[in-house]
């Protein structure tokens, strides 16, 4: 059955956010910081990025003033739910030496407060899933990322002006959501088209005054959902899961390391890059040691430092490790390739690297049986 | 048994690491526990010819005297630790082996034949084995302890060698190159300052040194895309660790092509 969609005035959105406070949520939301849209706590509308959109081109982001009202007339920053849910960095357990020689050994599991992350996109959503089923669904579950998710309530936010750089269409995650949110809204101009796909999610909506859709609303979330879906980047139509795989010796691999940094900006910005490393962070008096993740990257020497070799030593290894790993190989292991366009490895690039035009170069190599 | 014994040594430097060291408040109480502290002259003890269990090593060789002296330390010591981008790559001071120092001598000093430094300015590595070196200008707190707690373990202390930018993306600091177009060196320099410079909205200047598996050519490049001029893209290299390999080469044929 398909949910239920209703509307509400723009002045419901602040009663939202103050009822989501009540209840115990600390809202998470997009604003402008640094000259970019990052998501921080809010609990004011004052603090969304009203009538400001985002520019985005290979290696550059800025912001600028539009003539809208609207508080979602941008497509995206640096950051998705990632860092809500993956920590950067968190102290896994503690090890504590007493004075008998004894050494114990603590868990540290988070005990997260409640988060309500709004203005979520399509494209974090499709990572988000794909996050869960590597932290979730697998054989070991990860408590801290369990622990996290169970206390998130998502409120999606349909694209409306996606960036140059986004090509969540030709992915199929975006730019409207389909599932994974409790709650999803789309920013027409008077007010949002919403609906619930929760329990949760249903009980916070009819809390607000809303209002039954018109059949012109509708029209004019599906003339936004068209409009949104024209983007100029795409991946190529090949099949890149086979192709890539058939070109590792490809001279292409070293024609990209000469213009990459092996800097890893783009797989943290990557909201399905998963990777970390581990490392124990002792006490000076030797008594006590803390056992720390943090996020890592295939760019960098120490993930594929094996016994006293680091076996991708050259860039265009390392290059050639992600971007298989996350349109290749990953299939295998996530049904499904580890992109989902939203860009961000191509704006924050450094140098502008273009994930889309990398795939492309594989086009008409001679690999073609594939 | 007697506890491990450390010395700090200074040569041509700044004494910043050695402040440092003498920052690091409490932990310098519990430090003095752990180990004898036989000569530090900035602190207090004196022992300059102790034979000692580790020695740290601060600022790089600019004279003979210098030379001789480091030859000491090392003899008298079983681990040399160098600590900073003197001692570690030349330093600041470094910046002089590309000019002509004898003129500015001449054009400085009544009489200069008093001046006995060395043409260059060199780093430890390039007079006595190192065992164990700690980028960055000053080190910090962490770096410092991290590496006597690795050594009193009896480990070899993990070697941070990645870029700035993963700890600028680790602790969600907005990226100031594609910000703000930044000339930021964090694509190039070695991590370990806690992304500093970009947290405060800068872009990095490189005192923590090149990174592991650096590509200076593709910064350069996009340096110069940003309007730079090509001796402005030299001088982000040759700066703070400008007789660190990687930085020196590119540097100089930024300098050379303008």
């Amino acid at each position: 059955m398909k949910p239920e969609r209703h509307f509400f005035q723009t002045d419901q959105l602040q009663k939202l956010l103050s009822n989501l406070l009540s209840k115990g949520y600390t809202c998470v939301g997009p604003q402008v910081r640094d000259g970019a849209i990052i998501y921080d706590e809010i609990n004011s509308v004052e603090q969304l990025p009203r009538g400001i959109s985002d520019q985005q081109q290979p290696g550059s982001y800025s912001l600028k003033s539009n003539n809208s009202t609207k508080f979602f007339n941008w497509a995206n920053g640096p950051q998705a739910i990632k860092p809500l849910l993956f920590a950067a960095k968190e102290k896994l357990w503690q090890s504590k030496q007493s004075t008998d020689g004894h050494i114990t050994f603590k868990t540290s599991v988070p005990n997260p407060q409640p988060i309500a992350i709004i203005g979520a996109r399509a494209c974090d959503i499709a990572a988000m899933k794909i996050q869960d089923q590597h932290f979730l669904q697998q054989q070991f579950v990860d408590p801290c990322y369990k622990a996290r998710r169970e206390n998130l309530l998502i409120i999606a936010v349909n694209c409306a002006l996606p960036a140059d750089t986004c090509f969540c269409h030709s992915t199929g995650d975006g730019p409207f959501v389909d599932d994974g949110f409790d709650i999803s809204l789309t920013e027409l101009e008077n007010g949002f088209l919403c609906e619930a796909q929760t329990t949760q999610g249903e009980k916070i909506l009819h809390e607000l005054l809303l209002e039954d859709c018109s059949n012109e609303q509708l029209e004019e979330s599906e003339l936004i959902k068209t409009n949104a879906s024209k983007q100029k980047r795409k991946l190529p139509e090949f099949d890149i899961k086979s192709r890539l795989f058939n070109e590792l010796n490809n001279d292409a691999w070293h024609a990209i390391a000469s213009e990459c940094l092996s800097c890893g900006n783009c797989t943290s910005v990557c909201p399905t890059c998963f990777c970390h490393s581990e490392n124990d962070v002792p006490e000076l008096d030797g008594k006590s040691s803390a056992h720390f993740r943090e996020w890592d990257s295939c760019f960098g020497q120490g993930h594929s430092y094996i016994h006293g070799i680091t076996i991708r030593s050259q860039t265009s290894q390392r290059y050639r490790q992600w971007l298989v790993h996350k349109f290749s190989t990953w299939h295998e292991q996530y049904g499904r390739s580890g992109c989902v366009g939203c860009g961000r490895c191509i704006s924050w690039c450094p140098v502008g690297i273009d994930v889309t035009e990398s795939v492309a170069q594989f086009a008409d190599r001679r690999c073609d049986q594939s | 048994m007697s506890k491990p014994s450390v010395a700090v040594h200074k040569f041509s430097s700044c004494d910043g690491c050695q402040l440092s060291l003498i920052n690091l408040g409490e932990s310098l109480l519990v430090l003095s526990q752990l180990v004898e502290i036989k000569h530090f002259a900035e602190a207090g003890p004196l022992d300059e010819e102790a034979k000692v269990d580790i020695a740290l090593v601060e600022g790089s060789v600019s004279t003979t005297e210098d030379e001789t002296r480091l030859k000491k330390i090392r003899d008298n010591c079983t681990y040399l630790m160098t600590i900073g981008a003197c001692a570690t790559s030349g330093g600041l001071q470094a910046l002089r082996n590309m000019a002509n120092t004898d003129e500015w001598i001449a054009d400085i000093y009544a009489n200069p034949s008093v001046i006995l430094s060395l043409d260059n300015t060199t780093p430890i590595k390039d007079h006595v084995k190192v065992d164990l070196e700690l980028w960055g200008c000053p080190v910090n707190k962490k770096q410092i302890l991290g590496a006597i707690r690795a050594l009193l373990f009896g480990v070899l202390p993990e070697e941070e060698n990645d870029k700035v930018c993963i700890e600028c993306k680790r602790q969600q600091t907005v990226c100031v190159m594609v910000t703000k177009n930044e000339p930021c060196m964090g694509p190039v320099t070695r991590t370990g300052c806690g992304a500093l410079c970009p947290s405060v909205g800068r872009d990095c200047y490189g005192c923590y040194g090149p990174a592991e598996n650096v590509n200076t050519d593709a910064l350069a490049n996009r340096l110069l895309g940003f309007g730079l001029l090509k001796d402005e893209v030299a001088r982000r290299f040759l700066f703070i660790n400008s007789a660190a390999a990687a930085f020196h080469k590119q540097g100089m044929s930024m300098k050379e092509a303008d």
